[in-house]
């Protein structure tokens, strides 16, 4: 009967129902799209490093993140090659460039120059092909980065630091998490347009032999190269997250919003909760005088609190989702995946039951002898 | 029904003081009372005599200043406000004045929450409940909302409701106050009727005389105390030997003595 009991207080005031649910499905939406923007950042920040693939990064000691380059000293390749338990160690050239706009103007960039061949970046190429990155000073971009570059097409032609290059490739949605736009290109053309030595890299990608351990062959290196820091992929990804997430604060501002639209749902379904107790208080006297224990009261408005999270989790995830459908068309990257889905489901129950909290308070004080009183 | 000659419920020395300091008020100054299975009682008395803080305190909504009371054997005596709903949930129906019917359930609803209260399994709930509403001749009206239904059949519904489960006891207050005069007779006998045919003990609080014809005795209750009893043999109501009702007795009452 608590169920039904519960179901049927919920649905006896709609107006009371509309508003415990217009702040459960906010509260929803908001977390869930501030969750998603971080999900998305996280996405973006990691992207490079995730479709990289590589077992250990050497990088140049005191780098902040993928997006922080700088050049290690050109001497570090055929000491890695010569470690054993290295399978094969790909260079990868980083540097800021200045883009000029054919018509005009002109805008920072990321430079990325790796070894095509090896086919790791760039990916999700929707016009030209990887090979064409080849052809004399070929570049790829975005597409969303169109308009930011003051390009239209394959085939148009910019400035990089004043060499002139040509869009040969463009992909489909690889943003970076800054502002600047990534332009990809061969490991010779990104040394050219970036004035560097022809040894000289931003970072190594090592790859290990099968069976080799990683902890000892990061160990060896370390012990080989101390100007640099080998990193485990998930090290270098965590370090770069949490250089952009948390020491820049972008993260922080989103976990805040997120606690916001937590806090939001918790008083609006507490306030409505309560006052629906208030409403059915001599319900839950008679309920009381009839010999239910505070625990069978409890649990009725428990299951309140818990059918209206229901409620308000459904209809708060029909509207994140159409919210993140329409952000497809935006340079927003907000993602939903299954845990931050079941995370919600959590969240929703546990802020509604949270929220039950004052009417248990205000019913655990009901003298039952008010029903002889009315 | 086999008449069984032990009180079922049993109240000794009770005393009640309500309020603090300067507007303390002793409600009760040693009732005694008992409630015999099979029998209606009526509890009568002015307003402010003390009825319905007798009646809550039987009923273990309401623990006595002192005094004990016992009800199906156990007593009341230092249990907690969970052990009073224990003991209520397991030996008291209720019926109120004002119904007290959930407006957001159905009759057979309303009784099915007591069967829950009582632990009884869902799967057996709609049969007992329903049992329970012909027995006060209302399975006609089951799935009806208490907004839809008169007074008196929302006080039927009451009546199946503290029938539901077999309580020892069924403690009415003022249950015929918010009827007319015939639906006000018809509970009354259904009262009767669920004494007489269950063998539980009712007890009712009423201010009206015209229910008196139901009952198997009458308690007068005055100012925090008993002062009169009276109890019918052989279809006649007899006033006890060692109380006097006076010029208070009801009329019924007066007659009685007369007689004997």
């Amino acid at each position: 009967m608590i169920p039904k009991l519960a179901y049927r207080n919920l649905f006896h005031d709609r107006l009371s129902l509309v508003v415990t649910l217009t702040g459960i499905v906010f509260s929803v939406v908001l977390v869930a799209v501030q969750f998603g923007l971080y999900l998305g950042s996280e996405n973006r920040i990691a992207a490079m490093l995730d479709n990289a693939k590589a077992d250990l990064w050497v990088v140049p000691l005191g780098t902040k993140s993928f997006d922080d380059p700088s050049f290690l000293s050109g001497r570090e390749r055929h000491a890695i090659l010569s470690m054993p338990g290295v399978a094969s160690a790909e260079e990868l050239v980083v540097g800021f460039a200045s883009w000029r706009k054919p018509r005009g103007g002109s805008t920072a960039a990321l430079l990325v120059g790796s070894n095509t061949a090896k086919g790791m970046l760039p990916w999700d190429i929707v016009e030209g092909r990887m090979a064409d990155l080849a052809s004399p000073n070929g570049v790829a971009v975005d597409q969303t980065y169109f308009s930011e570059l003051g390009i239209s097409k394959l085939r148009d032609k910019a400035e990089v630091n004043n060499l002139e290059v040509t869009v040969t490739a463009v992909t489909q949605g690889i943003r970076s998490f800054t502002t600047l736009p990534y332009i990809f290109t061969t490991l010779g053309t990104a040394r050219t347009l970036l004035d560097a030595q022809s040894e000289q890299s931003s970072y190594m990608l090592v790859q290990l032999a099968p069976g080799s351990d990683l902890a000892t062959v990061q160990k060896a290196l370390a012990a080989r190269l101390p100007d640099t820091e080998i990193l485990t992929h998930d090290a270098f990804r965590q370090r770069s997250l949490d250089y952009w997430l948390f020491e820049t604060g972008a993260g922080s501002a989103l976990i805040a919003g997120a606690i916001l639209g937590i806090i939001v749902g918790i008083v609006i379904v507490a306030q409505t909760l309560y006052a629906s107790t208030k409403d059915h208080l001599n319900e839950f006297a008679t309920l009381r005088a009839l010999g239910a224990s505070a625990g069978y009261i409890h649990r009725v408005i428990l299951m309140q609190a818990v059918l209206s999270a229901v409620i308000g989790y459904l209809l708060g995830m029909c509207l994140s989702l159409l919210v993140i459908e329409g952000s497809k068309a935006t340079t927003l990257l907000i993602l939903m995946t299954p845990n931050l889905a079941l995370m919600l489901v959590v969240l929703t129950v546990g802020m509604c039951i949270l929220a039950a909290i004052c009417a248990i308070f205000k019913v655990t004080r009901i003298d039952p002898a008010v029903v002889f009183s009315r | 029904m086999t008449q069984d000659f032990s009180p079922i419920l049993e109240a000794k020395g009770i005393v009640k003081t309500l309020g603090a300091g300067a507007a303390q008020v002793q409600a009760l100054k040693g009732v005694n009372f008992d409630l015999m299975p099979g029998e209606l009682t009526l509890l009568m008395g002015p307003s402010g005599s003390g009825k319905t803080t007798l009646l809550s305190i039987l009923g273990c909504i309401l623990t006595p200043t002192d005094g004990s009371v016992q009800i199906a054997g156990r007593s009341t005596e230092g249990l907690n406000a969970e052990g009073m709903a224990d003991l209520r949930r397991r030996h008291v129906g209720f019926v109120f004045q004002a119904y007290n019917l959930v407006p957001t359930l159905t009759a057979i609803e309303n009784v099915m929450l007591a069967l829950d209260l009582r632990g009884v399994s869902l799967s057996d709930a709609p049969d007992l409940a329903a049992e329970a509403l012909e027995a006060v001749g209302l399975s006609h009206r089951a799935d009806a909302s208490p907004s839809k239904m008169s007074g008196g059949a929302k006080q039927r519904v009451a009546i199946a409701r503290a029938l539901a489960g077999s309580p020892s006891v069924i403690l009415a207050d003022e249950p015929t106050a918010a009827l007319d005069a015939q639906n006000g007779m018809a509970v009354m006998e259904l009262l009767a009727e669920v004494a007489k045919d269950t063998g539980r003990g009712v007890l009712a609080v009423t201010h009206d005389h015209r229910t008196l014809e139901y009952a198997d005795r009458i308690i007068r209750i005055e100012d925090g105390r008993i002062v009169g009893r009276a109890r019918r043999r052989d279809g006649e109501m007899t006033e006890a030997p060692s109380v006097s009702w006076g010029t208070a007795a009801p009329a019924e009452v007066r007659h009685a003595s007369v007689i004997a």
